[in-house]
């Protein structure tokens, strides 16, 4: 038996050239076998039938009628969190709007500084106008409100935004994007990505997400002023750490938007759908100009105003996951003015304000106005009732 | 037939003699091979016959027994198996006797024939007397039987795995190997025999060093051995200490205070081969420390299975010392012999090893080393304090390193170009390299390249690419890690102003006159190719310039005409170098859509020159180029249908080459950019290549590594011509099956595992394809027949609980497909299925965000497929 050889490689890289080569055609060969699958199995084809659908034009009455959730409703319900645009695409009408309603990621209002916020945490100035989500796909744009209404539909140079032969683009791919229209400059702030040319990202950390966002969307050449094929211009927002200088920079820096308060986003966070608490909201009188509601002549209402949802007990609860008790409706109010279940109702907070005991609500001192705006699709949040408070 | 005048004839000097005696021997075998195999054990145990005869005789013995390839060593065991019962045991006869023949060559050959023997037919459960008369062999009195008796156990342990050995045989075949190691054994070359087999039966000691006594017992006696007089029974016994230190490492903990004072003693004092060993005992405890400490990263609950007992960080104060003399016994030129391995060498890497162990805490140590050597006037002090400098880069935290390497930096780079000595140089420019490989990019705020230094970094470097071979190599090595260390970038890199600098001196070296047999030429490409992947968008033009340049010099490689086969073999290799930088370059610029366009006008120039690359060759491809082609065919697209007539056949060579398995799977893949690029347009190619796919298959001569590309790959092809693959669905879905029953019932080591896992993946990519492809089309309904089996695979490979994240991805995704496809005719086999249920939630649950995707799209296909 001879000695074995233990030579070990000297002055060395580990690995060869070729070798690195191989694998890094392997992975080229992975990569897009996953993307003829990822293809094979888009999605893109519903995104198509979803804007045909909704026919947002004639007044409906339903909603009103609506009775109690259906079954079926519940079941997307339980799916809506998986981007289920084939069931969104079967849904008509008020169903459109809470479908919509539901696919945004919501800012709780911040009511307490969360750990770690230097570390974990991201800040930027909101731009103040609608919120909405943008959805190109096969050669055209459409923007949708939170209410589930059309804003928008234009060609875009967002991927398959338009219909121009760029030969890249393949017919399946589709982008959807989180952001907010600001009337003044006509822009399209994109303050999240939620799929970029064919791709989710909502199973994305926040942090991929933001830089992906800024990478890709000025590569599309989105950000370019508008032109024939591209109605409007988008624009990424400048986003920061949340450390005393990203904090000073987003609250004080001058940006081309008005601001309404200050977004905070947890870097590690998945893009969730409906409210969520690792995406906060501030708001004061230096960094919004909407500090408080406003009516809709852009006066400030006498008293501050809360939304909130009716319950077939006659609860008023909020739209948080679970709901917050506000407090219960008279009975002959709800009948006087023929309230159902699942009515959005609008309050006024009176002089008894809200009182927290241990951040718990234990008392809330309600004055009923009447029947929200039909397009409001949910109630306000818990959250909010607590920064109302602490104003 | 007499069978000692052959034997000497096939040893003839003549070539014909040789060449007839060959053949009658194979033919003798052909006809007749228990007589063949009896006359050459009788050959061997007549101790009449000359000693030539009698080893050829053990030789062709041992290799009826066994062979290299797979296939052909499956073929001699099941024909050995097969013998006739009382020939086998009269073989085996002669062959016992032959270990107590007083011939040295004879018992030699003999011991290894046997254990040949022993490997195939003791997993059997056959010949289980062997072990019984060994051992008593070892009571024998001639000293020579004895020693030919351990050499045989030896042997035995290496052929046959512990498993098949009961503990009781391998009780006493430890206690008849430490009992011939022991002092008190009296013949050298018994000891000798003992100490090598023990190096082989340590793997049959788990149950051993399990108990105290036992493994003290061993560990003693492998100690005393490592003082012997004999150095040869030194070194074995080195080995062994050097296979405890991996296999028991959780065992040292009582011993390990010993081990450094025998280690360091022969360290300092013992001969090379042994020195060496004892060096590598450190070395080969600080792998295992750096895998268990990887472990540790992983998760922070830190009770790991294995415990780590740092036994590097303990030893450290003692340890480092000595490791830093053994730097200053270099040999002179030992950078320009690629074989050489010395005292030096194996410390100075046992050194970067310990760095990375312990990190931080080796600074203090090596620095004062390196403060006081780097600036002598002796060559070997500035070498050795330059590789301690090196080696001790990756390991210890940057935060730590940089304030060192900033203030050593302007002195490496001036001692690289005005060092008198020529070792020195080598080691500057590699430790460079490793600055760079380590350093660059880190977090920390402190940068080692500046606008300030770049410059000069880089015209050193340039400069250097002049030096010596060596020096060179190490120059270029260093380019190649100051290049990746940007990569990235953006738009605009530190280096982008110097890349027609940098570019021009890679050319200007791989054209100089002394590139010869050094391995510089090769250096010089593979940092051109560094250079051209990290290269930013802003150089992007001067890349696509570098195209005609290279497909010149691939031009130039063609022209030369009636070649030597020694000038043929460096032609292919400068063939393969520019093809690599070919796809690389193509990579590139294929990746973004302004620079593909530009390059679109090479595309057929390009593609002749492979093709005549090729052509260069009868019977294989060449692996560079068809590496090339795939990168190539994925930057066209569909427009590569019309190389197809004129390349097809070198593919299909490709798919052929089962003897270089590693061109074969290169062609495997390129077949699925291929499909993917070209979609239907295919279609006329797929008989010639499904054909060959399906031979591959069922094939046993191709290397395993290959079969699970093959699957993927049917999966490529049916996504791409969609129903159309019809015409093989039978074929290819009766192979599927086959092998998905194979990977689902498996129980072996990690590597099986591995390779069951890339297999269950090939298969679960075949299934997604083939599901995929068919989907809206009328004949959906010829998959339903295959989807139960594909179900209970499903099931199967969960149940199993051994699949990786990736197995686990694909598989959730073809239920998916399946569900997707079939629809509402599948949903009360998906409903039946535990896949669907909780597999479907674990996937839904994982951490694994591509697992977590397919999940969710399984879980929309089957509310859909359940809900029509």
């Amino acid at each position: 038996m001879a000695p074995h050889d233990i030579r070990r490689p000297f002055k060395r890289a580990a690995i060869s050239d070729q070798q690195k080569r191989r694998e890094l055609s392997l992975l080229r060969q992975a990569q897009n076998r996953r993307d003829a699958q990822q293809q094979a199995r888009c999605l893109a084809s519903s995104i198509l039938s979803l804007q045909s659908a909704a026919p947002e034009s004639q007044p409906e009455q339903s909603d009103i009628e609506l009775e109690t959730v259906p079954e079926a409703e519940q079941e997307s319900e339980a799916f809506s969190k998986d981007l289920d645009v084939r069931q969104a695409s079967k849904l008509r009408g008020p169903e459109v709007r809470k479908w919509f309603a539901r696919q945004l990621m919501l800012p709780e209002w911040m009511i307490d500084v969360p750990d770690r916020l230097a570390q974990d945490w991201y800040v930027f100035a909101r731009p103040a106008g609608k919120r909405c989500f943008v959805v190109s796909s096969n050669g055209t744009t459409v923007s949708r409100q939170r209410n589930g209404s059309i804003l928008h539909h234009f060609p875009s140079a967002l991927p398959a935004g338009a219909k121009i032969r760029d030969g890249s683009g393949s017919a399946q791919s589709y982008c959807i994007l989180d952001c907010i229209f600001h009337e003044l400059d006509q822009t399209y702030y994109v303050i999240d990505m939620v799929c970029w040319n064919g791709y989710s990202l909502y199973d994305c950390t926040a942090e991929f997400r933001f830089y992906w966002l800024n990478s890709k969307l000025e590569e599309s050449g989105a950000c370019n002023a508008p032109s024939h094929y591209h109605k409007f211009r988008f624009s990424a927002v400048p986003v920061y750490n949340c450390d005393q200088s990203g904090l000073h920079a987003a609250y004080t820096g001058v940006v081309p938007y008005a601001k309404d308060g200050l977004l905070f986003y947890n870097k590690h966070a998945l893009y969730q759908t409906g409210n969520t608490p690792l995406a906060l909201v501030w708001k004061d009188e230096n960094c919004s100009q909407f500090v408080i509601d406003t009516d809709g002549k852009g006066e400030i209402p006498s008293q501050q105003q809360v939304v909130l949802e009716l319950q077939d007990d006659r609860k008023l609860v909020t739209s948080d996951d679970p709901p917050v008790l506000f407090g219960c409706l008279d009975g002959d109010i709800i009948e006087k003015s023929g309230l159902h279940t699942g009515n959005l109702l609008r309050f006024a907070i009176g002089d008894g304000g809200l009182s927290f005991v241990d951040g718990k609500l234990e008392k809330a001192d309600l004055i009923y106005l009447g029947k929200s705006n039909r397009a409001r699709a949910f109630a306000d949040s818990y959250s909010k009732g607590f920064q109302l408070k602490s104003l | 037939m007499e069978v000692t005048q052959v034997l000497f004839n096939a040893q003839s000097i003549d070539g014909t003699v040789r060449k007839n005696a060959e053949e009658s021997l194979k033919q003798f075998q052909e006809q007749n091979l228990p007589g063949f195999l009896l006359s050459l054990s009788g050959e061997l145990a007549n101790e009449e016959k000359p000693i030539e005869t009698r080893k050829l005789a053990g030789l062709i013995l041992k290799n009826a027994l066994d062979a290299k390839e797979q296939h052909r060593k499956f073929e001699l065991v099941q024909r050995w198996l097969l013998l006739d019962a009382t020939a086998k045991s009269q073989i085996k006869a002669c062959l016992l006797q032959t270990l107590s023949s007083p011939v040295f060559d004879a018992r030699s050959t003999t011991s290894q024939v046997i254990a040949k023997v022993a490997g195939i037919e003791l997993p059997q459960k056959q010949w289980p007397e062997l072990i019984g008369s060994l051992l008593s062999n070892v009571h024998q009195i001639p000293a020579h039987a004895k020693q030919a008796t351990l050499e045989t156990l030896g042997y035995l342990c290496e052929e046959v795995s512990p498993d098949v050995i009961d503990q009781d045989q391998v009780n006493k075949i430890l206690t008849a190997v430490v009992q011939g190691m022991s002092a008190s054994e009296g013949n050298i070359d018994v000891r000798l025999a003992a100490t090598r087999a023990l190096y082989n039966a340590l793997g049959f000691a788990q149950a051993n060093f399990s108990n105290d006594m036992e493994r003290d017992y061993i560990m003693r006696v492998v100690c005393e051995a490592t003082l012997s007089p004999e150095v040869r029974i030194r070194q074995a016994a080195f080995e062994c200490l050097v296979s405890i230190s991996s296999t028991y490492y959780e065992k040292l903990t009582p011993y390990i205070q010993d081990i450094f004072n025998i280690t360091s003693k022969a360290v300092r004092e013992d001969e090379e081969p042994v020195a060496l060993q004892a060096i590598e005992f450190w070395s080969s405890i600080c792998d295992e420390e750096i895998d268990i400490l990887e472990e540790y990263g992983g998760e922070f609950t830190g009770d790991s299975d294995e415990p780590c007992f740092y036994f590097i960080k303990k030893a450290l104060p003692a340890l480092v010392p000595m490791l830093l003399e053994t730097l200053l016994k270099q040999e002179e030129d030992q950078d320009q012999d690629e074989g050489a391995w010395n005292i030096a060498m194996a410390g100075g890497t046992c050194l970067g090893l310990v760095a990375r162990t312990v990190g931080d805490d080796i600074v203090p140590l090596v620095v004062p080393f390196v403060e006081e050597n780097i600036t002598k006037p002796e060559w070997r002090q500035r070498e050795a304090a330059t590789y301690a400098f090196g080696s001790i880069l990756d390991g210890p935290s940057p935060e730590k390193l940089i304030p060192l390497v900033n203030v050593a930096l302007t002195f490496m780079l001036s001692a690289l170009t005005k060092d008198p000595n020529s070792q020195v140089k080598d080691t500057t420019a590699w430790a460079l390299g490793r600055i760079f490989e380590f350093l660059l990019g880190s977090a920390v705020d402190l940068p080692i390249i500046t606008q300030a230094n770049c410059q000069q970094i880089v015209t050193v470097l340039l400069q250097s690419m002049k030096d010596t071979p060596n020096v060179a190599e190490k120059a270029c090595g260093a380019l190649y890690f100051l290049a990746q260390g940007y990569e990235g970038e953006g738009e605009s890199s530190p280096l982008t102003p110097f890349f027609q600098e940098i570019v021009q001196s890679l050319l200007t070296v791989t054209h100089r006159e002394d590139v010869g047999d050094s391995r510089l030429r090769t250096a010089a490409y593979e940092t051109l190719n560094e250079v051209v992947r990290c290269s930013t968008i802003e150089t992007a033009p001067l890349v696509l310039q570098l195209v005609a340049v290279i497909m010149m010099e691939l031009h130039n490689t063609l022209e030369s005409q009636k070649l030597s086969s020694d000038e043929r073999e460096k032609q292919s290799e400068l063939q393969g170098l520019l093809c690599g930088c070919l796809q690389v370059i193509i990579q590139k610029l294929g990746s973004s859509e302004t620079t593909k366009y530009a390059f679109m006008q090479y595309a057929d120039q390009i593609m002749g020159l492979f093709l005549r690359v090729f052509a260069c060759r009868s019977a294989t491809v060449h692996e560079e180029a068809m590496l090339a082609i795939g990168a190539l065919a994925y930057a066209i697209g569909a427009d590569f249908a019309k190389y197809m007539p004129e390349f097809y056949r070198y593919l299909e060579m490709g798919l052929q080459n089962f003897e270089e398995y590693q061109v074969c799977a290169v062609t495997v893949g390129v077949v699925g950019d291929i499909s993917r690029a070209l979609e239907e347009k295919i279609v006329p190619y797929c008989d010639g290549i499904m054909t060959q796919l399906l031979k591959n298959l069922s094939s046993n001569q191709l290397h395993r590594s290959v079969k699970p590309p093959i699957f993927s790959c049917f999966g490529d092809i049916a996504l791409a011509v969609e129903e159309y693959f019809e015409k093989y669905l039978m074929w290819a879905m009766s192979a599927l099956q086959s092998a998905a029953d194979l990977s689902t019932h498996i129980a072996g080591d990690d590597e099986l595992v591995e390779y069951t896992n890339s297999l269950r993946n090939g298969i679960l990519e075949a299934y997604s394809g083939i599901f995929q492809g068919f989907k809206n089309s009328p004949k959906t309904q010829l998959l339903i027949p295959y989807a139960p089996h594909i179900l209970q695979f499903l099931d199967g490979i969960y149940m199993e609980k051994d699949m990786d994240d990736m197995v686990m991805k694909t598989a959730i995704g073809v239920l998916g497909d399946l569900a997707d496809t079939l629809g509402n005719h599948a949903s009360s086999m998906i409903q039946q299925s535990v896949s669907s249920k909780d597999f479907l939630n674990e996937c839904l649950s994982s951490e694994d965000l591509l697992v977590k995707e397919s999940a969710q799209w399984a879980k929309l296909a089957i509310s859909r497929a359940i809900s029509v």
